[in-house]
């Protein structure tokens, strides 16, 4: 698995339609590193992230998987390389948690190819590591919002890619199970050395798992890099416009942006209650 | 769950999978008794009265050379043609019914409500009232309306791809238009022409005969097996687009494969049977209701399609006496108390909308 796929983009522009998100974008995402996309709403991070998941075509430019065209491609072949997880999947009525995981095991199986005792040790180490094992024969529809989210996890592990995108994976989850999901993440970075890259809302949850952050505004790329380099005051204020200190975070000495609102302001230099 | 801790974690998902399939397994089989079990009653019952034996000696006249030209008639000539017919249409239909509604991921979307029968029904209608034209030819026009209109929704669906909630709306709009121009011309037609189209629009099993039973028993022979090929591709476009795409599937070429699938399927039932009610569009959530979180509603739909198909023929031919009625009216009975009955889950559930 550690083979290390390298994904990046060249001058690539994205949108739907007439309206272009994305201009001229180009970026490398690091191989074995936790890559987090921010960014403000509508400022294309989603955008960009469907395009490196080839899930968008580009209206110009290119998506590279190991240097050749994604887009051209047979979608399978990338399916067995790189794994995404979008951001409002659905789960058929009913289907239970070890058929859902099984599906990622799509990519590789032929047409007539049966299912395996390899499929059955893919679908189960991805429970394990989601700690879902559990819930095998459960129905998905019955699950809490936090388990439903690593079950879907777990679907994409069971494709068994280097490459692993994930589209806002800890949007509507309580903060305990955002924690769970981005361990989860990097564990996959660190003990298995694979290429995560998720477009995450939280910025202090961004600077506290990201190895490389890439920040954007405007359909482009703002600043990129380590967290406690990229997150100074004023890319926060040209990504979110927002005024900000950025203290060190107690817990995991990255850096932790505290917004400054309009009704806090004069209190700054008072010490905090 | 317990009973799970002495197993390795393979073995586990091993089991849950094997209890899927059993539970798949006995569904199809159970449905499958019960489609014989009606097709032997449907043998069986009718106005002549012929004793089991005799009904056994006829089915295996071909075979024995024991004839007898009175019950062989009956049987072989005029019920064994009809329990065929109503095995296979509803099952065309059941098959089209769940292919739509999976594709479509919207269980009312079957090819009565989006369009496709009522495309077949207009086109039929034109051909018996504007051509004054007669078996086949009825049959041919409804195949070719059914098509028709089902291009006409996918070309006007089309922006960069299309959306299965556009195709819907499309193709419900599109459904209105054929339901209109098979108004107007009942508006335009004699009396006697719109009785016969009436009766073609009602849907019946009355006509049924093997001479007209080629085009729909190759079509279910052929598309069938099709259908189950293309399962593994349909069953993950179920996830979302995105998430299809994600795992490899071609998502454009699956939807169209499988729509044409089920297209042809439901235009040569309705060719041959007439536009009967409501079979395509209860068949696939009753297959899923005994079906359970066990997958692949295919073959359950398609015989919860024969099943219902051949018991309402025999309704309509034995439930009140001398009145006989087309299958279509059963079923369109006992379909809308279905649809009721859906609309009320889904509001429970808060899937209503």
């Amino acid at each position: 698995m550690s083979q290390n796929h390298q994904l990046s983009a060249t001058d690539v522009t994205l949108g739907y339609g007439e309206r272009t998100i994305v201009e001229k974008l180009s970026v490398t995402l690091p191989p074995g590193q936790f890559t987090v996309i921010v960014g403000a709403n509508a400022c294309g991070k989603s955008t960009l992230l469907r395009g490196l998941a080839r899930l968008l075509a580009p209206v110009s430019g290119a998506v590279y998987l190991d240097g050749r065209a994604i887009h051209q491609m047979s979608t399978r072949e990338v399916a067995t390389v790189l794994g995404v997880l979008p951001q409002t999947p659905v789960a058929p009525d009913g289907i239970t948690v070890a058929d859902l995981v099984g599906r990622g095991r799509y990519p590789h199986q032929g047409w007539f190819r049966q299912w395996t005792a390899t499929d059955d040790a893919a679908v189960a180490s991805a429970l394990q590591a989601t700690d879902t094992l559990d819930l095998a024969q459960r129905s998905v529809d019955e699950l809490s919002g936090g388990q439903r989210q690593r079950v879907w996890i777990a679907m994409a592990l069971a494709q068994r890619t280097d490459i692993l995108l994930l589209d806002e994976p800890t949007t509507f989850l309580d903060i305990n199970h955002q924690v769970e999901v981005l361990d989860l993440l990097t564990d996959l970075v660190r003990t298995q050395g694979r290429t995560v890259v998720a477009v995450l809302h939280d910025l202090n949850l961004a600077c506290r798992y990201a190895d490389h952050i890439v920040a954007m505004q405007g359909g482009r790329i703002v600043a990129e890099g380590a967290p406690a380099q990229v997150m100074q005051p004023g890319v926060v204020k040209t990504v979110f416009g927002i005024d900000s200190e950025v203290v060190i975070d107690p817990v995991s000495q990255s850096p932790m942006i505290v917004p400054i609102g309009r009704h806090h302001r004069l209190k700054l230099a008072v010490p905090a209650e | 769950m317990n009973v799970n801790v002495q197993f390795t974690p393979a073995t586990t998902v091993a089991v849950a999978r094997h209890r899927l399939r059993s539970r798949h397994r006995l569904v199809s089989a159970g449905l499958a008794l019960l489609v014989l079990a009606l097709e032997a009653v449907a043998l069986t019952i009718g106005d002549y009265p012929l004793p089991v034996a005799e009904v056994v000696t006829s089915l295996l006249s071909p075979f024995t050379g024991v004839t007898d030209p009175a019950s062989d008639f009956i049987v072989l000539g005029v019920r064994l043609p009809r329990a065929i017919t109503g095995l296979l249409a509803g099952a065309a239909l059941g098959l089209s019914g769940v292919i739509f509604q999976t594709v479509l991921r919207n269980p009312l979307a079957s090819p009565d409500i989006v369009g496709i029968t009522t495309g077949a029904s207009s086109a039929a209608v034109v051909a018996i009232i504007v051509f004054h034209a007669t078996g086949l030819t009825i049959a041919i026009s409804a195949t070719g309306g059914a098509v028709l209109i089902a291009a006409l929704i996918y070309a006007l669906s089309w922006r960069g791809g299309v959306t299965p909630y556009r195709l819907v709306l499309v193709g419900i709009g599109m459904a209105a238009i054929a339901a209109a121009i098979t108004s107007y011309l009942f508006t335009r037609a004699r009396i006697f022409e719109v009785q016969q189209a009436l009766a073609w629009l009602t849907g019946s099993l009355n006509g049924a005969s093997f001479d007209n039973l080629g085009p729909l028993a190759l079509g279910l022979l052929v598309l069938g097996p099709v259908a189950a090929i293309l399962y593994r591709p349909l069953a993950s476009l179920e996830l979302g687009d995105d998430a299809a795409k994600a795992l490899g599937t071609r998502v454009e070429v699956t939807r169209l494969g499988t729509l044409l699938v089920a297209v042809v399927l439901a235009a040569f039932a309705t060719a041959t049977v007439g536009p009967i009610a409501f079979v395509a569009f209860a068949a696939g959530p009753v297959a899923r209701r005994l079906l359970g979180p066990a997958g692949n509603a295919l073959l359950p739909s398609a015989l919860v399609g024969a099943a219902v198909t051949i018991s309402a023929d025999l309704i309509a031919q034995h439930a009140l006496g001398r009145n006989q009625l087309p299958a279509g009216v059963v079923t369109g009975a006992i379909g809308a108390l279905f649809l009721i009955y859906l609309l009320a889950a889904a509001n429970r559930s808060g899937r209503g909308g």
